[in-house]
This record gives C-alpha cells, structure tokens and sequence, in this order.
C-alpha cells in the first residue's frame, strides 16, 4: 500500500508531536489564557501564557483536535517558549504563510519543527487546523498589549 | 430492485475522479448529488422562461408561475398534504424551523410551559426553540435517550406534561441514523395537548413521508438533500395552524391591500412568502420529486437499507473501529457514523480523500449529542440511491489504510 500523499502531509515529526506532545497541560501561574475553537469541526484548544515585560516566559496548550491541530499547537509552545511578543507574532505570520503555501521569508529566525506542516498546503480544507493554536497565540498577545 | 447502474449514470458528477481514484460520495446527507433532468430543469428555467411569479401578464410570468405553483403542488402530492394551502417555501429546513418558532412558538408558549427535544436534534431544530425558551420563559425538556440511540416510547409519555405545549423531534437523526417513532410520539404529544414539529431534514428524501398519517403538525425539510437545488425547502404545516399564525417577512409578493398606515396579507401559503422566492429552486425542487417518485422511495429505502446493513457488516470486522446508533438494523436509515480508535475523524477523512472517498467529518452540527456519545467528533458515511456496495467496499479499504497509515508512522 502506498503512503505517498498521505506523508507529505503526516510527518514523521508531526506525529511524534502527537503522540507525545510537548508543554501539555495548564500553567497555574499563567497570566494570559485564551480558549479557541473550530467551530466547523469541534477542535477546541486552550492556551495558557505567562508573560512577562514582553517576553513569553512559559507556556501550554491542552485541547482536542485532529493531529494536526494538535501537532501544530505543541511545535508552536515549544518554539515561542522565552521568546518575545513581536518575534512570536512574526512567526505567527510566517507559519500562516507557509501552510497556505504562500511565498514567505523566515526572516533569519529558527522555525523549528514547524516547517515539518508545510505539507498542510497541500490539503486546504486542513489549514484551519493548522493554524487554530497560533490564532489562539495571536488574540492572547495582542490583549495583553492593549 | 432498482437498476443502480442505470440510476448512476443519471448523476454526472460521480463519474469523475477526485485525487487519482474514481469518486465514492458517502456524504449525501450534508448534501445529495443532482440528477441531469434536475440540471436540466434549472437550465431550461433560465434559458426559456425566467420570469417573476404571481405578477405581469406576460406569457413567460405566466409559464414561470404555472411552474412554480406546479411544484408546490407535487410537493403536497410527495407528502400526502392535504393542500397546497399547507405547503410553504422556505430557503431550507432552517428556515422552515425558525418560521415555526418565531411566528407560531413565540406566540403559544408562555412562562412555564415546556418544549421538549431529544438530544438528537441537529442545531437547527435546538437553536430556535432555546431562542423561543429564552424569550417567553419556557422550560426545554429532553427526551432520554437508549443506550442503543433510540428513543423509548414509555420516557416519552413520561416527560411530555400537561404543561408541555411544543414537541420538536427530527424524523431521522443526521448522525445516529435512529429513525423515530414519530406517529406514536404524536399520538401521545396530541394527547397532552402539545403540538408537534418535525425536522424531516434527513428522512424525507429517504423514505416514505405521509404528513397526514404521521399527523404531525408541522414537517420541514430541504430540497438540496433530496436531489434538488440548494436554496429550496418547505414548511409544512395544519391549515388551521398556519391560518393563526403571523407572517415573519413582510413586503412585495406576501400583501393583499397596502395603505400608508396598515396593510392585509395575501392567504395561504404565499402571505410567508414575502419577496420574490427561489423560483428556480422550487421548480427544481419539483424535478427532484418527479425523478425519486420514478424510481419509488420505498425502493429507495430498501436499498439503502440494505447498503447500510452492509456496511455495518463489513466496518464491524475492522479491529479498533466503533459504530454508532441502533444496533437493530430495521430501527436505522443509511447512515453509519463511526470512529477508529487513535485516529481523529478528520485525519480518517484526510486518508479517505486522498482515496478519492467523500465522508463527513465532525460534530454533524449536533453538538448536545457528540457529549452524550462522550466524543468531540465523528466520522459518518451517509447513503443515497447512487451508491453501491462497491463504494462501501472501498470504504472499508479506505478505513484500513488509515488504520496501518496510523499505526505505521507511530
């Protein structure tokens, strides 16, 4: 049996991510806390975030979804952990781009695991799942600068 | 028996491929596939006649009324109405649901009346009785529901009071496939006094529907999951309901006399037909009836029936896979909802797309039922006259692959 599309989209690391995901859990001492849905298709996440002088000290996710979406919001913890608003904002952007393949420049940041999705723009009806942790970032980020 | 392959060739779309495989659509009930007389009709309306009805004396405002009313009339026929008084348009079975609620619930439910529902209400027949629920002060009661999905008629005479005044149940369940006793649920409804609305969403292009032997008071349905075009639905209801009843949409079409500080209503059925209505869609709607009624919808329910017995068959012998809904296959339309163990419903459906198979994935807008299930979402393969056991065979292929795909990459 051939595999061939299906692990475009399903790599390896995707599925080590959900599996075995990475900043599960809610932080107690969190103080930005997002929850998001699809609506469409019932993933839900929620985000916890401790931000501190503009710079994401600590993070988790925990939710439901499809392992992509779930894949996706464990990469994205790992990777804005320590950083700071803007970057994590940027790399929100490139992420958007890059699953709707979409030119984008990386603008010399490590994107970490999470060019392992770029896959997803392949399959358009998953984009929303890809992409439903990093909204959940984006709307917890910018409150926190109003 | 129905000769299928006849039946799919009357379908152009099935006859393409989709990701290199040849099309298997299993997810008729979001929405069926159209039949070429259905196109043709559209086509035949927009080239040669296109006209506004119930208007200008000209000869095409004439041919597009005389067809217009003429699928209102098979309508009534298909459902055994007992007039063409009783069969309104709508834009769908949403439509249909919120003009009952709003125009008849809002008025006849007071504070501390009860409207009863089943948990296996589909958004759209829940919303709008929350909404009439909040707005006079009602009460929503449930229906429990079996452990097999089905409801029992003994807890349905046990919640419905002297004080419940609306029962609103679907006919045939989008997800657990449960079709309900709904004749006796309104035997006992009608014998407390309540009044019954029934979403007919999912079993009016399946089987059999007769309004006046299930005596219900209300039936709504749409037209795009029966053949027809979207854009299209009824709602049926007692002529002496709709009689009482207001209209929710007021302007051209719907009028009788018009003053400058008051105006009467036309009568039924176009005084709820404000506007210029779905013209095409209806008479589309009424092509779609003509083409079911050639092959005959107990045929049609038959062979459904037994696709769906098939595949119960064919998806229980695959390790780790669970079926949803009655087990009692005589108390099932064609709809198998499912899902693999360690494998989301959206990545199963992935898999079947890249297998050229179309199946819904999600929480099938009946989100009070994928928490009684105890689950966020599900997989379901739903069954129409076109499809074969072939399309079920590849189904189940299409299920194992996800499963090794799934197992292999961990």
């Amino acid at each position: 049996m051939s595999f061939e599309q299906l692990d475009a989209l399903y790599r390896r690391v995707i599925m080590d991510h959900y599996k075995k995901p990475r900043n599960k859990g809610v932080l107690p001492d969190g103080n930005v806390t997002i929850d998001m849905n699809n609506p469409t298709c019932g993933d839900r996440i929620r985000l916890t975030m401790k931000e501190k002088d503009g710079i994401i000290e600590n993070v988790k996710f925990e939710g439901e979804g499809c392992s992509i979406s779930m894949a996706s919001a464990s990469m994205m913890t790992q990777l804005i952990k320590g950083k700071d608003i803007n970057t994590a904002l940027k790399l929100s952007r490139i992420f958007s781009l890059m699953v709707q393949g979409k030119d984008y420049d990386d603008e010399h940041l490590d994107l970490g695991d999470i060019e392992a999705l770029h896959g997803v723009s392949k399959f358009p009806a998953r984009i929303k799942c890809a992409t439903l942790a990093w909204k959940a970032m984006e709307k917890g980020l910018l409150s926190t600068n109003e | 028996m129905m000769d299928i392959e006849r039946i799919r060739k009357d379908f152009p779309i099935l006859h393409q491929n989709v990701n290199n495989h040849p099309l298997v659509y299993l997810d008729s009930a979001a929405t069926s596939q159209k039949p070429l007389s259905v196109i043709e009709t559209l086509n035949q309306y927009y080239r040669e006649y296109n006209s506004n009805v119930h208007r200008g004396v000209h000869t095409l405002g004439t041919k597009a009324t005389d067809a217009y009313e003429g699928a209102r009339e098979k309508v009534k026929n298909f459902i055994n109405a007992k007039s063409t008084k009783e069969v309104i348009f709508t834009r769908g079975t949403t439509t249909s649901i919120n003009l009952v609620a709003t125009s008849f619930g809002r008025e006849i439910v007071k504070e501390g009346d009860e409207i009863v529902l089943t948990y296996m209400e589909h958004h759209s027949n829940l919303i709008p009785w929350q909404q009439v629920a909040k707005k006079t002060g009602a009460t929503l009661k449930y229906f429990p529901l079996q452990e097999d999905g089905t409801l029992s008629l003994e807890e349905v005479r046990h919640t419905i009071s002297e004080k419940t005044k609306i029962v609103a149940i679907t006919y045939v369940s989008n997800v657990l496939g449960t079709i309900n006793p709904i004749k006796e649920i309104v035997e006992i409804a009608h014998s407390k006094g309540a009044v019954v609305v029934v979403d007919g969403a999912q079993s009016t292009p399946h089987l059999k529907v007769d309004v006046q032997d299930l005596n219900c008071d209300f039936y709504a349905f749409s037209g795009h999951k029966m053949c027809g075009p979207t854009g299209i639905g009824v709602l049926y209801g007692k002529e002496h309901l709709l009689e009482q009843m207001e209209p929710v949409e007021f302007g051209g079409e719907m009028i009788d006399f018009v003053e400058l500080y008051d105006s009467t209503w036309k009568e039924l059925p176009w005084k709820f037909e404000g506007g210029t209505p779905t013209i095409a869609g209806a008479i589309g709607l009424g092509a779609a009836i003509d083409y079911l009624e050639s092959i005959g919808m107990n045929e049609i329910q038959n062979h459904e029936h037994q696709l769906a017995e098939y595949a119960i068959d064919k998806l229980s012998e695959i390790d780790g896979l669970t079926i949803y809904g009655p087990k009692e296959i005589s108390k099932r339309a064609g709809v198998v909802t499912f899902n693999i163990d360690g494998v989301h419903p959206h990545d199963v459906a992935t898999v079947l797309d890249t297998e050229g198979i179309a199946v819904r994935a999600g929480h099938h807008c009946a989100q009070p039922l994928m928490k009684w299930l105890n689950v966020t979402a599900t997989a379901r393969a739903s069954f129409y006259l076109y499809n074969t056991k072939e399309d079920v065979d590849r189904l189940a292929m299409g299920l194992v692959k996800a499963k090794e795909f799934f197992s292999d990459v961990f």
